[in-house]
């Protein structure tokens, strides 16, 4: 197992001590990175004491470290997965050659366009909950937004990591880049359009982590089936940790659909005692889900089709050895195509050029799955209504279904019954200011918002009403 | 016939708005509309159609909107200024069609370039979100460019990288020769597929100005008035071009003034000009008057478009014969008021439109051959036609006769600037420049005496030698014959606009042909396909 230096000023097991030129570049962006989580992270609560876990290594369960700790002083760190050293490229046109420990200047740009694009989402969505902890609906909540706020944190220095390892002055021009543009900021905006929008209430949040990082789950597993080991190493265990965002998300719909579903079984009406009808949760889950399927890239997609041949991206748990031929050569796949006429036909395209849409198809049964389980909770409680996660064409931005209109069950209408209907799918004004009115402040411990259930157990083993944050 | 006529009330993929002196023309590719099935027209990229409106708004702009000063070329789709020509539509062409396309879409950014030289209207490119390829090209083609600095939308140029073939546009030599970016950086660029961003692209010189995404449209908005502003007044009100449409007959077109007739089997299409019928305008308020009917506009639209539908719609025509008919002195009449009125802007419109006309003649990638025979109208611009051509046949007969106009002096130059005397006289420059300057009309003996003739032929041989000399050349090898024309019909130094259409025809056309790009696991093949392009890593 790597050693992992704890004592370093920037905690590692890449052997940063005896790489003095790395050190030297990463020491100079460490205060530029402090300097903007002071601006334009969590900047209110950056004196409080949090309950967090820091990663402290990389083998099973040692990365799981709890303590108070004031979020500027996280130690943020660069840890790769440890894997083989004679690591072969399981998958693409150089199957079975050695995994790249250098960058090959032919993928170069390629390779650092998707370290830039995915490590500019991590301090984006930062950006994006900052402040959203003036709202909790507990501290059981709070600690969580702050776990998952200092661990994106922690993904950027991972992408940094390898831009400064592996790609120059280019590779430095980048990691500056990447806290200069600010989410939402109109000359200087996030790379990818979901990541520059506010997310002001609670509900946003946990939609957000719960499909949005799901997203950056599959991105990420993808990446971490790379030929390129490390950046495989570093995705792998950049996973682990994504783990955690997705089960708050996970569970903090859960918990909101849970709650409403005990009101409405004990007969009352949610709205009258700040909760959150079970139709304004399947808004949301149909706007957050939907732009997160905008993430993966078109559906048919020639860049898909190039970064599988080179070996950058594979499928999802492709190293599993699920798929039956590695080069996903002679395959076909069958994408559902709209037609001008209001029409959905069915196209056969090449394996690969569909890459994208294979990953999504994993990403949807993953979320189906979510939503049967929170679907469970409202049988449980009798109540009939369920949470239903819309076709994959509904509301789509991106990829072959933009530009055509579907209702949530994926059959095609027109503009006008489009117009029409789809304040029934997607949040009004009138459901964000409800919703946003819901956000009362609740942080006595053990207590919880009149919207959202307790969680089932508190975090690390401690109870339910621990005290998660000290304010200070 | 392929319908190369378009109009702004119809344009499917272009927004033309006048507001003063100044004018937004704003790409918005239908992608539903493309020229031909089998590609969608995604992210503002484009075909032939796309095109064919861009070169008809310029043309409008000169004709119909003289006022405006400055034309504002942007984009109405926020995630693409544009994606350049369509990958799809070049994978699916023949080789015919795309070297055709690129020419076409070359002379459309030639026009706007021409028309900030000549015409006092200056173009500004706005791009506002990503910009690669034949996009990056149009905007080269412009006289300013400006760049929304959002660190994420950059310029680029990624043929090499991408596609294994070159930017087909003229790209690589506005880059170093118009904008004159060191070859090193240009080199940089040309490699990388995702090109550059904001400070570099201004600090390389690739663009002129950057601005921040909330300010780019106000920035480049007063950057245009201020430009205008600093441009001298225009005539307030134009003319309407009306269509020139052919008629297509069993063997050819029909023009009012122009006719062709194909030989299919001879592979041979003689194309027949007509000089000026009945009372002609001869002042600018005349032709103001006249709009677009007035022979000398006409006429040259018509063999424009001629040109176009032998180009793109008879690739297996090897030779053009010229013949012209006429009245001489009407046409010199024509020619000496047009130039004499050439501070009118119309008259100095039409004057650049029989330029390039002209210069789309000598750009054809065929060969072709004048007949000077007994009815031959070899006068003005005709005779620009009939030099232009890589052979002379005169009859020896009293009444042919070569009269030299007043535009021979420099109004209708070719590509690489020089007149056609000049061009035709290098190792005597003052032969080509006394002829132009003393304007003669000249007997056929003469006439060859002066060397305008290649063959002066006896009225017993006329017939059975041109038939000869028409039937021996449509026998060579048709690519052999492209490339020796394109490098003798261009004598002496060359410019920008010379050395695109240079490479175009040499290197261009020879990477699109080579396995290496379209071979079954070349570049282009490749783009997009489960497999990665192999290469044949012999260097030529």
């Amino acid at each position: 197992m790597s050693i992992v230096d704890l004592e370093a000023k920037i905690p590692n097991n890449v052997g940063l001590r005896d790489n003095k030129r790395l050190m030297m570049a990463l020491e100079r962006w460490q205060p530029k990175f402090l300097d903007w989580w002071a601006k334009l992270g969590p900047t209110d609560f950056n004196q409080d004491q949090i309950y967090l876990r820091t990663a402290i290594g990389v083998g099973q369960g040692g990365w799981a470290h709890f303590d108070y700790v004031k979020m500027p002083d996280y130690r943020w760190g660069i840890f790769l997965a440890d894997g083989p050293a004679d690591r072969k490229i399981h998958f693409g046109d150089q199957l079975g050659e050695n995994a790249w420990q250098e960058v090959p200047g032919e993928f170069r740009n390629r390779l650092r366009r998707l370290i830039v694009t995915q490590g500019d989402t991590e301090p984006a969505s930062v950006e994006q909950q900052r402040q959203l902890g003036h709202c909790c609906p507990s501290l059981y909540d709070l600690r969580s937004l702050f776990q998952v706020n200092v661990e994106e944190g922690r993904h950027l220095w991972a992408m940094v990591y390898l831009l400064q390892t592996h790609f120059g002055a280019d590779g430095r021009e980048e990691a500056e880049a990447m806290l200069e543009r600010h989410s939402g900021d109109a000359d200087n905006p996030r790379i990818l359009q979901a990541f520059n929008y506010p997310v002001n209430n609670w509900l946003d949040f946990f939609c957000f982590t719960a499909f949005m990082d799901r997203d950056g789950k599959y991105q990420l597993a993808s990446l971490a089936e790379s030929s390129f080991d490390p950046l495989a190493r570093t995705t792998q265990f950049m996973l682990a940790e994504e783990a955690y965002h997705l089960q708050t998300g996970e569970n903090g719909v859960g918990r909101i659909v849970k709650r409403t579903g005990e009101l409405m079984a004990e007969g009352k009406d949610p709205r009258t005692v700040g909760a959150i009808p079970l139709d304004v949760v399947q808004r949301f889950v149909n706007f957050w889900f939907t732009g997160s399927m905008d993430l993966f890239g078109g559906e048919d997609s020639t860049n898909a089709a190039e970064s599988f041949a080179n070996g950058l991206k594979g499928r999802y748990r492709e190293s599993d050895g699920i798929y039956k031929d590695p080069k996903a050569l002679s395959a076909t796949y069958t994408l559902e195509v709209p037609t001008e006429d209001g029409k959905v036909v069915t196209r056969d395209i090449p394996l690969r050029r569909a890459m994208n849409a294979v990953l999504l198809d994993a990403y949807i049964a993953d979320c189906k799955r979510i939503v049967e389980r929170w679907n469970r909770d409202l049988e449980k409680l009798g109540v009939q209504q369920r949470i239903e996660l819309p076709d994959h064409k509904f509301n789509r931005h991106q990829g072959v279904y933009a530009g055509f209109r579907f209702t949530p069950q994926g059959k095609p209408i027109d503009e006008a019954s489009w117009t029409h209907q789809h304040t029934e799918w997607l949040p009004t004004q009138a459901d964000r200011d409800y919703v946003q009115s819901c956000m009362k402040r609740v942080i006595e411990p053990g207590k919880f918002a009149n919207y959202i259930a307790p969680p089932q157990q508190g975090v690390n083993n401690q109870p339910i009403e621990f005290e998660y944050v000290k304010f200070h | 016939m392929t319908d190369f006529h378009r109009h702004p009330d119809s344009y499917h993929h272009w927004q033309l708005s006048i507001e003063g002196d100044v004018a937004h023309l704003r790409m918005n590719v239908d992608p539903e509309y493309a020229f031909q099935p089998g590609y969608e027209l995604k992210l503002n990229s484009y075909d032939l159609g796309v095109d064919m409106e861009l070169a008809d708004a310029i043309q409008r702009l000169r004709f119909e909107h003289p006022a405006v000063k400055v034309v504002v070329v942007g984009s109405a789709q926020e995630r693409a200024f544009c994606a350049g020509a369509n990958i799809w539509m070049l994978a699916e062409s023949t080789h015919p069609f795309k070297v055709n396309f690129c020419k076409y879409t070359n002379e459309t950014r030639l026009s706007l370039e021409d028309a900030s030289q000549h015409s006092g209207l200056k173009s500004i490119c706005a791009i506002n979100a990503a910009c690669a390829g034949g996009g990056y090209e149009l905007a080269l083609a412009c006289d300013e460019i400006h760049l929304v600095n959002d660190n994420n939308s950059a310029v680029s140029l990624p043929e090499v990288p991408l596609l294994g073939v070159l930017p087909g546009t003229g790209g690589l030599t506005r880059l170093v020769d118009k904008r004159k970016v060191r070859r090193d950086r240009a080199d940089v660029f040309c490699t990388m597929a995702e090109g550059l961003r904001g400070k570099r692209a201004l600090a390389w010189g690739l663009v002129d100005a950057i601005w921040p995404k909330s300010q780019f449209t106000d920035k480049v908005q007063a950057r245009a008035k201020e430009l205008a502003a600093s441009l001298p007044e225009k005539a307030k009100r134009g003319i309407t071009l009306e269509p020139v449409h052919g008629e297509r007959t069993d063997t050819g077109y029909r023009y009012q003034h122009v006719q062709v007739e194909i030989d299919a089997a001879g592979r041979t299409a003689t194309i027949t000009v007509h000089g000026p019928k009945g009372a002609q305008p001869k002042t600018g308020a005349d032709y103001e008057r006249a709009g677009s009917s007035a022979w000398a506009l006409r006429c040259f639209r018509e063999l424009d478009d001629a040109l176009l539908q032998l180009r793109f719609d008879h690739e297996q025509v090897g030779l053009l014969v010229l013949k012209t008919r006429g009245d001489r002195a009407a046409l010199l009449q024509v020619e000496q008021d047009l130039f004499a009125n050439r501070s009118h802007w119309l008259c100095n419109e039409i004057l650049l439109q029989m330029a390039r006309t002209l210069r789309r003649w000598d750009l054809m990638s065929r060969s072709m051959y004048a007949l000077v025979d007994a009815e031959a109208c070899c006068a003005g611009a005709f005779f620009e036609l009939t030099i232009g051509c890589d052979r002379v046949y005169a009859l020896d007969d009293d009444r042919v006769q070569f009269a030299i106009g007043p535009l021979s002096n420099g109004a209708l130059p070719m590509s690489h600037g020089l007149t056609r005397l000049h061009n035709r006289f290098l190792a005597d420059p003052g032969h080509g420049q006394k002829l132009a300057a003393e304007q003669p009309t000249l007997a056929a003996a003469e006439a060859d005496e002066q060397g305008l003739c290649t063959y002066l032929l006896d009225p017993v041989d006329w017939e059975d030698d041109v038939r000869i000399a028409l039937e021996e050349r449509v026998s060579l090898s048709p690519d052999a014959l492209t490339g020796m024309e394109a490098s003798l019909r261009f004598g002496g130094a060359e410019n920008c606009d010379s050395k695109i259409f240079g490479r175009l025809s040499a290197w261009q056309n020879w990477i699109f042909t080579r396995p290496n790009a379209t071979g079954d696991e070349g570049a282009l093949t490749r783009y997009g396909a489960p497999e990665s392009a192999k290469f044949d890593w012999r260097r030529t």
